[in-house]
C-alpha cells in the first residue's frame, strides 16, 4: 500500500472519478493505518506485561491475599479493607514521611551539587575539565549493584577506608538509621551527579554568549549575571532534571535494600520501595502490599505531571 | 590636542582596567581549577578503591595501603573459581542471555514504534507518548508484586523468559523515545527525494533512513545493554535459583557477614561486572547522554 504513486496516479486520472475516490479512500486507509501497525507491537508488549499486570495490582488490592492464597492461586474479596488497614496502619504514615524527607534532601542535594559542578565545569581550563569529565562518565557508567559493593567496603567499620581517612576508629556508619539513609543518600547523590552535571553543562553551552557580555558590560555583578540571564535559560532542564530526581529517589529500592543489608530492614528504616517489597515477600502480605503500590504509584502520577506534560509537548511538535 | 590626550589617557585607563581583569580572571581561574582536581578526586575515589582493593595482596587490604604495591591477580582467581562463590560463568551466561535477548527483541519493535512518532502525525499520539513516558516514571518496587504474581501463574518465575519479557517492557520506552530522536533529526526532503526518483516508501526507507538512523540504533541498543546488564530488583524476585540467577544478584550475594566477608575477592568481583559496562558506556555516552531531556531546553 504505496501512497504517494497512488497520489500521482489521481492527479493522471482526475477524469475518471468513481475510480480516483476508490483509490484515494483506500490509499488514505492505508497511511491511516500505518502508524498505528507501527506501535501496535510495541503497545501489546507493554500490554501484555504491564497493562495486564497493573489491572491485576488494583483488582489484588481490594482482596486478601497470604500466603495461603497465594498457593490456592485465588484470593479472596475483602473490599477497601487492605487500604483500610494500611492507612491506619503508623508504619505506612513514618515510612512516608521517611521516605519524603529523604527524597527532598537527596534531590536538593543532588540538583545543588549538580548545579554548582556544571557552572564549575565552565570556569575551569581544559586541562582539569577532560578529567572532570571523564571521571563523571566514569562514575556514571558504575552499575548500582557495584557502586553499593564499593560503598559497603569503603563505610566498613573495621577496615573501611573513611573512618581510616577522617580518623574514626571502628565508626560504625550503619549505627542509626540517621546514619544509615545518609549514607544510602551519599551512594545516592555520587551516583545521580553525572547526568545532572553534564545536562546542565550542555544547558549552559547554550545560554549565548552575546547575553552574557551584555549583561557584564552594563556591570552585572557575577550573581546577577547567573541569577537573570543564565538561570532563566536552563530552568525549563533544570525543572525536568528536579521532576525526574524527584521521581526516581522516592521509589529507590536497590541501594537502601542493599547497602544497609537485606537482614537489617525494619519497620525504622523503611523507605517506601523497600517497605512495599517487604510487605509482600517478608510478611507474605500480597493484599496490603498491592494496596501500597497503588498508593505509590498515585503519589508518583501526581509528582509526575509536570515532566509528562512536558514531554509530550516535546513530542507533539 | 587635549582631546587626543584625554582619548589616549582614556585608552590608558581601559588597557590597565582590562590588563587587571584578566589578571584577576586569571587567578580565578587558578582558583577554579585546583576545585576542579579536588573535586574529580573526590568523584573517582570509589571507583579507584575498588580496582586498588581488588589488585591488592590480604596484608596490604588489612594494613590500608593506598595502593596495590604486590599486585596480585588473586581475587579475580577466587571471585570466578572460588568454591565460596560459585556460579559466576553461570550468571555471566544468564545475563548474556537475557540482555541479548533483550537488546534484538525491543530494538525491532522500538524503531517501528519510533518511525510511527517521528514520520506521522495521528489520533492518539498523544496517548502513546503519556503511555511511553509514564511507564519510565512507575516505580519499580510498586510492581513487583503483580509482575511475580503474573509470571507465577504462568509458570515463568524462575525462567530467563520471564526476565526477558519484563525488562523489554521497561526498556521499550526508553529506546523508542530515543530513536524518535534519531529519527527526527532526518530531513524528510531525503526520503521524498528519494521517492522522487522512483524508489517505494520501503526502499527509500531501507536505502535512505536505515542507513542514517544505524549510529542512532547502536547507540540506543547498548544502553539497552547496559540497562538489562544492570538490572536488579526483577532479577532479584523473579530469579529465586543460583543456577539461574544474572550477573547482579549474584554480585548482590557476594558480601559475607561484615567480619566474614572477602573484601579482595568483592572488590574483584564488583570490578568484573563492571568491566564490559563502563567500556560500552564509555563508547556511546555523547550520543545518548540527552535522550531523556531531549528538547528540554528549547521546547
Amino acid at each position: 500500500m504505496t501512497s504517494l504513486p497512488a497520489d500521482t496516479q489521481i492527479a493522471a486520472e482526475s477524469s475518471f472519478r468513481p475510480a480516483r475516490r476508490r483509490r484515494l479512500t483506500r490509499a488514505r486507509l492505508g497511511r491511516y493505518a500505518i502508524p498505528y501497525l507501527l506501535i501496535l507491537p510495541v503497545l501489546a508488549a507493554i500490554g501484555a506485561v504491564l497493562g495486564y499486570p497493573v489491572g491485576y495490582l488494583i483488582n489484588l488490592s481490594f482482596q486478601r491475599y497470604g500466603l495461603p492464597e497465594l498457593i490456592q492461586h485465588t484470593g479472596e474479596y475483602i473490599g477497601l479493607h487492605n487500604y483500610y488497614l494500611v492507612l491506619h496502619d503508623s508504619v505506612f504514615w513514618n515510612t512516608l514521611e521517611r521516605t519524603i524527607v529523604f527524597t527532598a534532601a537527596n534531590v536538593g542535594l543532588t540538583m545543588g551539587l549538580g548545579t554548582l559542578l556544571a557552572l564549575l565545569l565552565v570556569r575551569v581550563s581544559t586541562w582539569v575539565r577532560i578529567p572532570l569529565t571523564a571521571g563523571l562518565v566514569l562514575v556514571w557508567s558504575m552499575p548500582v549493584v557495584v557502586a553499593v559493593q564499593v560503598w559497603y567496603w569503603m563505610t566498613n567499620f573495621e577496615n573501611g577506608v573513611l573512618n581510616a581517612i577522617f580518623h574514626l576508629g571502628q565508626h560504625d556508619w550503619y549505627a542509626s538509621t540517621f546514619s544509615q539513609l545518609g549514607v544510602v543518600t551519599a551512594l545516592i547523590v555520587w551516583g545521580a551527579l553525572p547526568f545532572v552535571v553534564i545536562t546542565l553543562y550542555a544547558g549552559l553551552a547554550q545560554v549565548p554568549h552575546e547575553l552574557v557580555e551584555a549583561a557584564e558590560i552594563d556591570g552585572a555583578r557575577p550573581w546577577r549575571v547567573l541569577k537573570d540571564v543564565t538561570f532563566p535559560i536552563l530552568k525549563p532542564i533544570f525543572l525536568v532534571l528536579t521532576s525526574l530526581s524527584i521521581i526516581w529517589d522516592f521509589g529507590v529500592f536497590t541501594q537502601p535494600y542493599l547497602l544497609i543489608g537485606r537482614e537489617h530492614q525494619y519497620a525504622s528504616n523503611y523507605l517506601m520501595g523497600v517497605y512495599v517489597y517487604i510487605k509482600a515477600y517478608s510478611d507474605n502480605d500480597y493484599g496490603q502490599g498491592a494496596a501500597i503500590s497503588i498508593l505509590m504509584l498515585l503519589i508518583v502520577a501526581i509528582l509526575s505531571v509536570f515532566y509528562v506534560r512536558k514531554m509530550v509537548r516535546i513530542g507533539d511538535t | 590636542m587635549s582631546v587626543g590626550a584625554a582619548a589616549a589617557s582614556r585608552a590608558g585607563r581601559r588597557a590597565e582596567r582590562s590588563r587587571r581583569t584578566r589578571r584577576r580572571k586569571l587567578a580565578g581561574r587558578t582558583g577554579w581549577n585546583i576545585v576542579g582536581i579536588a573535586v574529580t578526586v573526590v568523584l573517582v575515589f570509589p571507583v579507584f578503591w575498588m580496582i586498588s582493593t581488588a589488585f591488592k595482596s590480604d596484608d596490604e587490604i588489612l594494613s590500608g595501603s593506598w595502593l596495590p604495591l604486590h599486585p596480585t591477580l588473586q581475587h579475580f582467581r577466587s571471585a570466578i573459581a572460588g568454591t565460596d562463590h560459585p556460579y559466576f560463568w553461570d550468571s555471566v551466561l544468564n545475563s548474556l542471555f537475557v540482555v541479548g535477548v533483550t537488546v534484538a527483541l525491543s530494538m525491532v519493535l522500538a524503531f517501528f514504534a519510533a518511525v510511527a512518532l517521528a514520520k506521522y502525525r495521528f489520533t492518539g499520539l498523544k496517548f502513546f507518548i503519556v503511555v511511553m513516558i509514564g511507564i519510565q516514571m512507575l516505580p519499580q518496587a510498586g510492581l513487583i508484586i503483580p509482575l511475580y504474581l503474573v509470571l507465577r501463574q504462568y509458570g515463568m518465575v524462575g525462567t530467563l523468559t520471564g526476565v526477558v519479557v519484563t525488562y523489554m517492557t521497561f526498556v521499550l520506552p526508553f529506546a523508542v523515545w530515543t530513536l524518535r530522536g534519531f529519527i527526527v533529526g532526518i530531513p524528510r526532503e531525503l526520503e521524498e527525494a528519494a521517492m522522487v526518483d522512483g524508489s517505494s516508501r520501503v526502499g527509500a526507507f531501507v536505502r535512505i533512513l536505515l542507513p542514517l538512523v544505524a549510529p542512532g540504533l547502536v547507540a540506543t541498543s547498548v544502553f539497552v545493554f547496559i540497562t538489562s546488564w544492570n538490572e536488579f530488583i526483577f532479577a532479584n524476585v523473579l530469579l529465586n535459583n543460583h543456577a539461574k540467577q544474572t550477573i547482579t544478584v549474584w554480585l548482590s550475594y557476594f558480601t559475607g557477614t561484615s567480619r566474614n566477608t572477602d573484601w579482595g575477592a568483592l572488590m574483584a568481583a564488583s570490578t568484573l561486572t563492571a568491566i564490559p559496562v563502563v567500556a560500552f558506556f564509555i563508547l556511546v555516552q555523547r550520543k545518548i547522554a540527552f535522550g531523556l531531556t531531549a528538547g528540554a531546553v528549547k521546547g
